[in-house]
């Protein structure tokens, strides 16, 4: 019933491509000062890895990398709840939600 | 093979001994607050099941056996092995008899003296603790276990004698007699060195054995026992090292009875006995004991006729006893020293105990010219103070008599002078004991009206000690009566198997014939007649009274501050270390080693200074670094190898 | 060669809305941008043969965590530019690092030894029956434990969220 999809893509585009997704991220953490794209950055950091983890799976014919998948999207749904929270709460505060204004912790 | 069986049956007891004293120490250290006055009791309970083993390995062990066993491996390295075990032999028993058994008398005492002191609980777990430790040095069968008792002993000493830590001057003796202490370790511990190094082990039976290879008098042994003879000098007191033994007298009476009269100031003597054949292989070193011991005996006794302090008289008269020991041992005639031990232990832990209760009626006070009269109000501790008296004056039959008269007919055969020196510190021990008795409890009161009210006899606790200590006194010395009565001499026959090493190395004792025993006996037991009348003509007849310090002249000035010796220490040792210290202080203490600490501090402080402005605040420089060293890592560890091959 | 087309159409896809997640000035426009990019990440699952995980993530990604940061935005009223004026320089930084990160990543890839998948072993280890049966026999204890952490995430957002009685 159900149909296997088949094709030859070699899997180095996948690992190409997560890698770009992966510094996408990176640059949106340190290019944004919004707390919230911020942890969006996250997120694409986390499905970049998500893409790795299911080529290798697939490519591999074994399973656990999926299942692996799976509790990183609980993990990150988990996160981006307390996040949020979080940034509510910083947002009462400061009414803002520029990272910069959090610089009560020097020297 | 049944009497092994005999001997290892006794092995529980004789672990037991030790045991008691310490689950006392560690009960009621972890309950001595719930305990209270159960403490007291307790700790009184533990030593008396030490004493009940210590009887029943005495009645069970067969004349003229040893038991020597190892308890635990201990130390081990190369060819050395220092195992943890314990050695019960006629010598250890005797001690162990006399401290378990004095001691729980003095235990039960300490229930009466310092039930309202409100240290009543730390007072006797470190009761306790001081009796495992004694125990421990007497059964120890090598130097080594010994030695933890030896340095445990002083530990207790030290706390006990700072008892009353909240005045200074307590502390200061405490501190004193810790560091004079020390000094005698040093010695004894260098001298386990050498044993260690020249005979290869530490436990008595191999350590006699390699011994005797050596020859006799031979610079190594007289060195080694110069060193034990120098460790047991700090612990019985002996000339130099022994004036904190009446500056100890700060402790609780019962601490003074038990340690510093009774138990741990004849640690020294029970040393000595037990290396006898190391002695009696150095000559040189018994000549040096005798007369230090001798030395001692006449110092500590010309000290004590100008004492005041009912204490400070029974110190002397201890210091000088235990001199007297000493030249028992140096005379080659280990047994009587021993003997005298016992005797000693009895009488003058009776005196001490006394003083106690006298101190305890009198509500404090320790000055015998306030006192006079005490007979008519606390006539227990009258009788039983007389009868101590009696016994360390030498007066025929109690104990001391035939302990006494034994080294001096031994100090006769051997030189004539040294009897002559024995013999008047004798009497004068006679004089100011009964100096001290007669101004104590006869004539009138002289204290305030306040004392005289409260004047009264202790409570049963610490009569019943003095009772049995007094019948003690009486009848200890008959197991000691000289071969001039026509019996045996119980206690040298007794112990005679731990001295026949030594004894065949010295050759037979002097015998003097028994019309000479006779006489001497005879002028010892005058020479103490005349100084009690003499005493008796002073200080009742005449009403005669010490006169206030300030009044006191000449020779008696002298005296009276212990011919100023603590003043001689304190200019020769104590002043010069301090101005070192001084020296030391500024030169190299401030100039040079605060050097280094500070610029070692400054150094920390600057870098901490510097490298703490990169904690700017700023979340996105943080983010920043965090991934720039991301990147440094990933390229050293994954990148950096390849491009080393590829290059290549 | 269709899905060689296939895939080149979806991963640029996914790299050009990702960078419009991060430089759109308003934040409603990256939370969409980013819903794009979801989808098609999800695509590529599917490519993979990883339906399940890929139904999963368009429900729990795009269903789930966008709505929510879609919610925050609107209700903080974020829907301004927000930043204001920043110096060229950090921003330059960031993209040079950006940049650099990516290139060292790449040479490391390069540099290591990976698996090489000659004929790619497709199957049915996505299906929902596969994963379902490991995740309910192999990793069971690690399943019931993210309930727990659902239930500390839930109990922490709510009470860093409620406001102070104070």
């Amino acid at each position: 019933m159900e149909q296997v999809i088949q094709h030859s893509n070699p899997q180095s585009w996948y690992l190409v491509l997560s890698t770009i997704l992966f510094s996408i991220g990176v640059m949106g953490v340190l290019f944004r000062r919004n707390a919230i794209i911020i942890l969006m950055c996250i997120e694409l950091m986390l499905n970049s890895v998500n893409i790795l983890l299911v080529s290798f799976s697939a490519y591999a014919g074994n399973s656990e990398g999926q299942v692996f998948v799976f509790f990183i999207m609980v993990v990150a749904a988990a996160e981006v709840a307390v996040g949020l929270a979080l940034l509510v709460s910083i947002f009462r505060n400061t009414a803002s939600t520029d990272i910069n204004v959090l610089s009560k912790l020097k020297w | 093979m049944d009497n092994f069986i005999e001997l290892t049956k006794l092995m529980t007891p004789a672990i037991l001994i030790p045991l008691f004293p310490l689950l006392g120490f560690l009960l009621i250290t972890l309950f001595g607050k719930t305990l209270k006055k159960g403490s007291g009791w307790l700790a009184s309970a533990m030593i008396l099941a030490s004493f009940i083993c210590t009887v029943y390995i005495f009645v069970n062990l067969p004349e003229g056996q040893s038991l020597n066993f190892t308890v635990f491996e201990w130390i081990k390295w190369g060819d050395i092995n220092l195992a943890f075990g314990l050695l019960i032999d006629p010598l250890s028993l005797v001690m162990l008899l006399v401290v378990t058994g004095v001691g729980f008398l003095i235990h039960l005492y300490s229930i009466g003296y310092m039930h309202s002191d409100e240290g009543f609980s730390r007072f006797f777990l470190q009761m306790n603790l001081f009796i495992f430790f004694m125990l421990l040095l007497v059964m120890g069968n090598s130097y080594l276990v010994m030695f933890i008792g030896w340095e445990g002993v002083g530990l207790c000493s030290y706390l006990l004698i700072g008892f009353w830590f909240k005045k200074d001057a307590f502390n200061d003796a405490a501190k004193k007699a810790f560091i004079m202490n020390r000094i005698g370790d040093l010695g004894f511990l260098i001298g386990m060195f050498f044993m260690l190094f020249y005979f290869g082990g530490l436990d008595f039976t191999s350590v006699m054995i390699a011994a005797q290879t050596h020859e006799k008098g031979s610079a190594l042994l007289v060195t080694i026992t110069l060193l034990l003879f120098i460790g047991a000098m700090g612990k019985s007191a002996q000339i130099p090292l022994y004036t904190w033994l009446p500056d100890a007298m700060a402790g609780p009476t019962p601490v003074s009875a038990l340690i510093h009269a009774a138990t741990m100031v004849t640690a020294g003597i029970y040393m000595i006995c037990r290396s006898n054949i190391l002695f009696a292989l150095a000559p040189f070193t018994l000549d040096f004991v005798l007369i230090i011991g001798v030395a001692t005996s006449l110092f500590a006794a010309i000290i004590g006729l100008k004492q005041n302090d009912i204490k400070k008289v029974l110190a002397y008269s201890t210091v000088s006893q235990l001199g007297l020991m000493f030249a028992a041992l140096g005379l080659g005639v280990f047994s009587s020293g021993m003997f005298h031990v016992v005797t000693h232990a009895f009488f003058k832990a009776l005196l001490f105990l006394g003083a106690g209760s006298v101190i305890h009626a009198m509500s404090g006070a320790q000055d015998i010219r306030n006192m006079g009269g005490l007979s008519k109000y606390i006539k227990i501790t009258y009788i039983t103070f007389l009868i101590g008296t009696l016994a360390i004056s030498g007066i025929f039959p109690f104990a001391g008599f035939f302990s006494k008269d034994e080294i001096l007919a031994q100090s006769f055969a051997n030189h004539k002078l040294i009897w002559g020196i024995l013999s008047f510190s004798s009497m004068l021990t006679a004089f100011y004991m009964f100096r001290l008795y007669f101004l104590t409890f006869n004539t009138q009161f002289r204290g305030t009206d306040e004392q005289k009210h409260h004047l009264h006899e202790s409570p049963a606790t610490m009569t019943i000690p003095l009772i049995l200590l007094a019948a003690l006194s009486v009848v200890g010395g008959f197991m000691g009566l000289p071969a001039a009565f026509g019996s045996a001499h119980v206690f040298s026959r007794y112990l005679s198997p731990v001295f026949e090493g030594s004894v065949s190395i010295m050759g037979a004792e002097h015998h003097l014939n028994h019309a000479t025993e006779w006489v001497l006996m005879g002028i010892a037991t005058l020479a103490a007649i005349v100084s009690i009348i003499v005493a008796y003509n002073i200080y009742i007849s005449k009403k005669g009274l010490p006169e206030p310090d300030a009044e006191v002249k000449g020779f008696a000035k002298w005296v009276g501050n212990k011919f100023y010796v603590d003043e001689l220490f304190d200019m020769i040792f104590v002043r010069p270390l301090m101005v070192m210290s001084d020296i030391f202080f500024v030169l190299v203490d401030k100039l040079i080693i605060d050097l280094f600490v500070n610029a070692a501090a400054w150094v920390v402080g600057f870098t901490g200074r510097t490298i703490r402005l990169v904690q700017t605040g700023n979340t996105g420089f943080y983010i920043f670094a965090m991934v720039i060293s991301i990147m440094v890592l990933l390229y050293c560890q994954l990148v950096d190898p390849y491009l080393y091959v590829y290059f290549k | 060669m269709s899905s060689q087309i296939l895939f080149f159409i979806l991963a640029s896809l996914t790299i050009v809305s990702a960078l419009f997640v991060v430089f759109s000035k308003s934040p409603i426009y990256s939370v969409m941008w980013m819903i794009f990019c979801f989808f098609t990440i999800a695509g590529h699952y599917v490519m993979l043969n990883a339906q399940f995980l890929a139904i999963v993530h368009v429900i729990v990604y795009a269903g789930a965590i966008m709505v929510l940061l879609l919610f925050t935005v609107m209700l903080l009223n974020l829907n301004k530019e927000s930043e204001p004026h920043k110096s060229p320089l950090p921003k330059f930084a960031a993209i040079i690092t950006g940049g650099l990160l990516m290139l060292v990543l790449l040479a490391a890839m390069h540099s290591s030894t990976l698996p090489e998948y000659s004929s790619p072993a497709f199957s049915d280890v996505g299906y929902v029956q596969k994963v379902g049966t490991k995740i309910f026999t192999e990793f069971l204890l690690p399943f019931e434990m993210t309930s727990v952490l659902f239930i500390a995430a839930m109990i922490g957002s709510v009470v860093l969220a409620k406001k102070d009685k104070n």
